[in-house]
C-alpha cells in the first residue's frame, strides 16, 4: 500500500489526531498527535491491510531549535511489504508519551534506550530503566545541551 | 546472593563469561536447575556513537561504523555508505557495486564461521572452532590484499570502495572458493549431524514467527523460523537483483522449526549461497570506476531517510538526519543484535540452565553493536 493510502485511512479513522504528512522524508512520514500514539500503533498493527507486523526502528530525537522532541517509529509490514514513519512531538521540557511496548514488545529496549539517552519518559512502561549507561549516571547524553561531566565516581571522565 | 527461606537463587552470568560472546551480564534467577527469570544488562561496551556521529562529518564516520560489528565490518561500512548515498543521491559504478557484493559476501562468510565456531565451543566442542578460524584466516588474508586491514577495513566508502582490487586478489578469491565447500561438507560430518549436539538444540528456544516480529527479529534467526524474508532479495540493493541464489528457511529438519538446531543451521546454508553470489560476481567484474565522483566536502540537503541493509546478523538500519551542515544532525543506528538480544527474558523463562548458552550462542549477538 502506498504511504499515501496509509495516511487517508488513518485521517478517516482518528481524524484531527493525524497532524500532517511529510513525502519527502523515506520512508514517508505521518504526524500523530501524542496523546493518540498508542491508539494509532494499534491500528496500524491489526487493522484490515495494514499489518504492520515490525517495528524496525524506534528514535528519540531533540529538536532544540524548535523546543520540542520527537519520537519515530520506523513500521515495516512483513505481510503487506510497506513502510511508513510515524512521528510525534513532544514538549521539550516534559517530553511524555504512552508506551507502545504493548502492541510490539520489542519496543521496551528502544523506548528504555531513548529515555536513558534522550530523557523521554513512555507513560505505561513495565521497566523504565536506563539501559546503556550505568543506573546513577547523570544527564542524558544525546540532548543537544548535555553538558559532559568531569567525574564519574573516582574517574577523571 | 539467596535467602534462606525463598525458593529462588539469583546467580550472575557474566559480565566475562565465554559464552556471552562480549561484555554481557545475564541476572539469571533460578529455581533448581530451572530458569524462572533472566535479565540481561547491557552497556558495558557503550562509547557513544550516536553522540560522536554528531560532533565527525559525514566520511569521518565511516571508521566508526567498523566499530559495530567487527566481525562483519564491510557490512556495517555498506550500510552506512548506502545510508548517506541516499541522502546525496550518489550513484555508485557498476564497478564499485560488484566489488562491494564480493566483500559484503566474503565477510559474511566470515562472521558466519565465528557464529559456528564460537557456537560448538559454547556447546563444548573446542575443535570446531579452530575449523572455523583456520577458513577465515584465509578471507581476512583476501581482505588484507584488498585493503590492508584484516578486521577493520573502513574499505567500502561513501560513494564507492577505498580503492581497486591489487592483481592477484581475483585468482586468490577463486582459489578459496574452490577449496570451501570441502570444508563446509567437514563441518557438517563433524558437527552439524553430530547426534549429541543435535540432542542439544533441537526443540530448544523455538521463535514463533510471531514472536519473531514482535521483537523485531531479523536475519538467519528469523528466517530460521520458517519466514522467507530477505533484503537481498525483497528491497534488492546493488547487484543482487541480477544475482542467482537461494534464501535457505527453517524447516524444522531436526524437531521444531525455529529451534536452536535451525537457527545454526541457517548459517551454514548461508554460507554455501554467499560462495555462489562471491564467484558469480566474479565473473561479472569488468573493468570501470571503483568510485563515483564524491567531493571533499559532503554537504548532503537537509533531509531523513532511514536505511537498512542485510548484514550477517540481521537488518542494520541507520537513521539520519542532515540539517544541510557537514555533520549529521542525530544518527541512529538500529543495531539487528539489540532487537535479537531482546527477545532472551521471553526464551529463557522455563529452560535448563545449560540451555541458556544454547539460546545466546544460537541467536549469534554480537556486543559492540548492541552496546554502539
Amino acid at each position: 500500500m502506498e504511504p499515501k493510502k496509509i495516511y487517508g485511512i488513518l485521517s478517516e479513522k482518528f481524524g484531527g489526531k493525524i497532524k500532517q504528512f511529510v513525502e519527502n522524508t523515506l520512508p514517508p512520514s505521518v504526524l500523530v498527535e501524542t496523546d493518540a500514539i498508542a491508539d494509532v500503533c494499534r491500528f496500524l498493527k491489526e487493522g484490515d491491510g495494514l499489518d504492520f507486523t515490525s517495528l524496525m526502528c524506534l528514535s528519540g530525537v531533540d529538536l532544540k531549535e524548535q523546543g520540542r522532541m520527537a519520537v519515530v517509529y520506523h513500521l515495516h509490514s512483513m505481510k503487506q511489504k510497506h513502510k511508513i514513519t510515524i512521528k510525534v512531538e513532544l514538549d521539550r521540557n516534559n517530553p511524555h508519551v504512552q508506551t507502545v511496548e504493548q502492541v510490539w514488545p520489542g519496543a521496551n529496549w528502544y523506548e528504555r534506550e531513548a529515555y536513558d539517552l534522550l530523557g523521554i519518559v513512555f507513560d505505561g512502561h513495565s521497566d523504565l530503566r536506563r539501559i546503556l549507561l550505568p543506573e546513577d549516571w547523570e544527564g542524558h547524553p544525546l540532548r543537544k545541551d548535555y553538558v559532559y561531566p568531569k567525574r564519574y565516581h573516582t574517574w577523571d571522565v | 546472593m539467596t535467602n534462606a527461606d525463598e525458593k529462588f537463587m539469583q546467580v550472575n552470568m557474566g559480565p566475562q563469561h565465554p559464552s556471552t560472546h562480549g561484555v554481557l551480564r545475564l541476572l539469571v534467577t533460578t529455581d533448581g536447575e530451572v530458569l524462572s527469570g533472566v535479565k540481561p544488562y547491557i552497556g558495558y561496551l557503550h562509547r557513544a556513537l550516536e553522540k560522536i556521529a554528531e560532533r565527525v562529518t559525514y566520511p569521518q564516520f565511516s571508521p566508526f561504523t567498523d566499530r559495530l560489528d567487527y566481525l562483519a565490518s564491510m557490512n556495517c561500512n555498506l550500510a552506512y555508505a548506502m545510508t548517506v548515498e541516499k541522502l546525496l543521491n550518489i550513484e555508485v559504478p557498476r564497478r564499485a557495486q560488484i566489488l562491494r557484493v564480493i566483500m559484503a559476501e566474503l565477510n559474511r562468510i566470515s562472521s558466519h564461521l565465528i557464529a559456528f565456531g564460537s557456537f560448538s565451543s559454547d556447546m563444548g566442542a573446542f575443535t570446531p572452532f579452530l575449523f572455523g578460524i583456520r577458513e577465515r584466516e584465509f578471507i581476512n588474508d583476501l581482505f588484507e590484499i584488498a585493503c590492508g586491514a584484516r578486521l577493520t577495513y573502513n574499505y567500502i566508502r561513501i560513494g564507492g570502495v577505498s580503492k581497486d582490487i591489487p592483481g592477484g586478489f581475483i585468482e586468490k578469491t577463486r582459489e578459496f572458493l574452490d577449496y570451501f565447500p570441502a570444508k563446509i561438507k567437514e563441518y557438517n560430518e563433524l558437527l552439524s549431524y553430530n547426534a549429541i549436539f543435535i540432542k542439544r538444540l533441537a526443540n530448544i528456544a523455538v521463535i514463533s514467527p510471531d514472536d519473531a516480529f514482535d521483537y523485531g527479529i531479523t536475519g538467519p534467526n528469523l528466517r530460521a523460523s520458517g519466514i522467507k524474508w530477505d533484503l537481498r532479495r525483497e528491497e534488492p540493493y546493488l547487484i543482487y537483483n541480477e544475482l542467482d541464489f537461494d534464501i535457505p528457511v527453517g524447516k524444522g529438519e531436526m524437531g521444531k522449526t525455529g529451534d536452536a538446531w535451525d537457527r545454526y543451521m541457517m548459517r551454514i546454508y548461508e554460507m554455501e549461497q554467499s560462495a555462489k553470489i562471491v564467484r558469480q560476481c566474479l565473473d561479472l567484474l569488468a573493468p570501470g570506476d571503483y568510485t563515483a565522483k564524491v567531493s571533499k566536502v559532503l554537504k548532503p540537503p537537509a533531509g531523513e531517510v532511514y536505511v537498512r541493509a542485510e548484514n550477517p546478523r540481521g537488518e542494520l538500519g541507520f537513521y539520519l538526519i542532515s540539517d544541510g551542515s557537514t555533520k549529521p544532525y542525530r544518527l541512529k543506528i538500529r543495531a539487528p543484535s539489540f532487537a535479537n538480544l531482546s527477545i532472551i527474558p521471553k526464551l529463557a523463562r522455563g529452560v535448563m540452565i545449560a540451555d541458556l548458552v544454547a539460546i545466546i550462542g544460537s541467536l549469534d549477538i554480537i556486543l559492540p553493536e548492541i552496546d554502539r
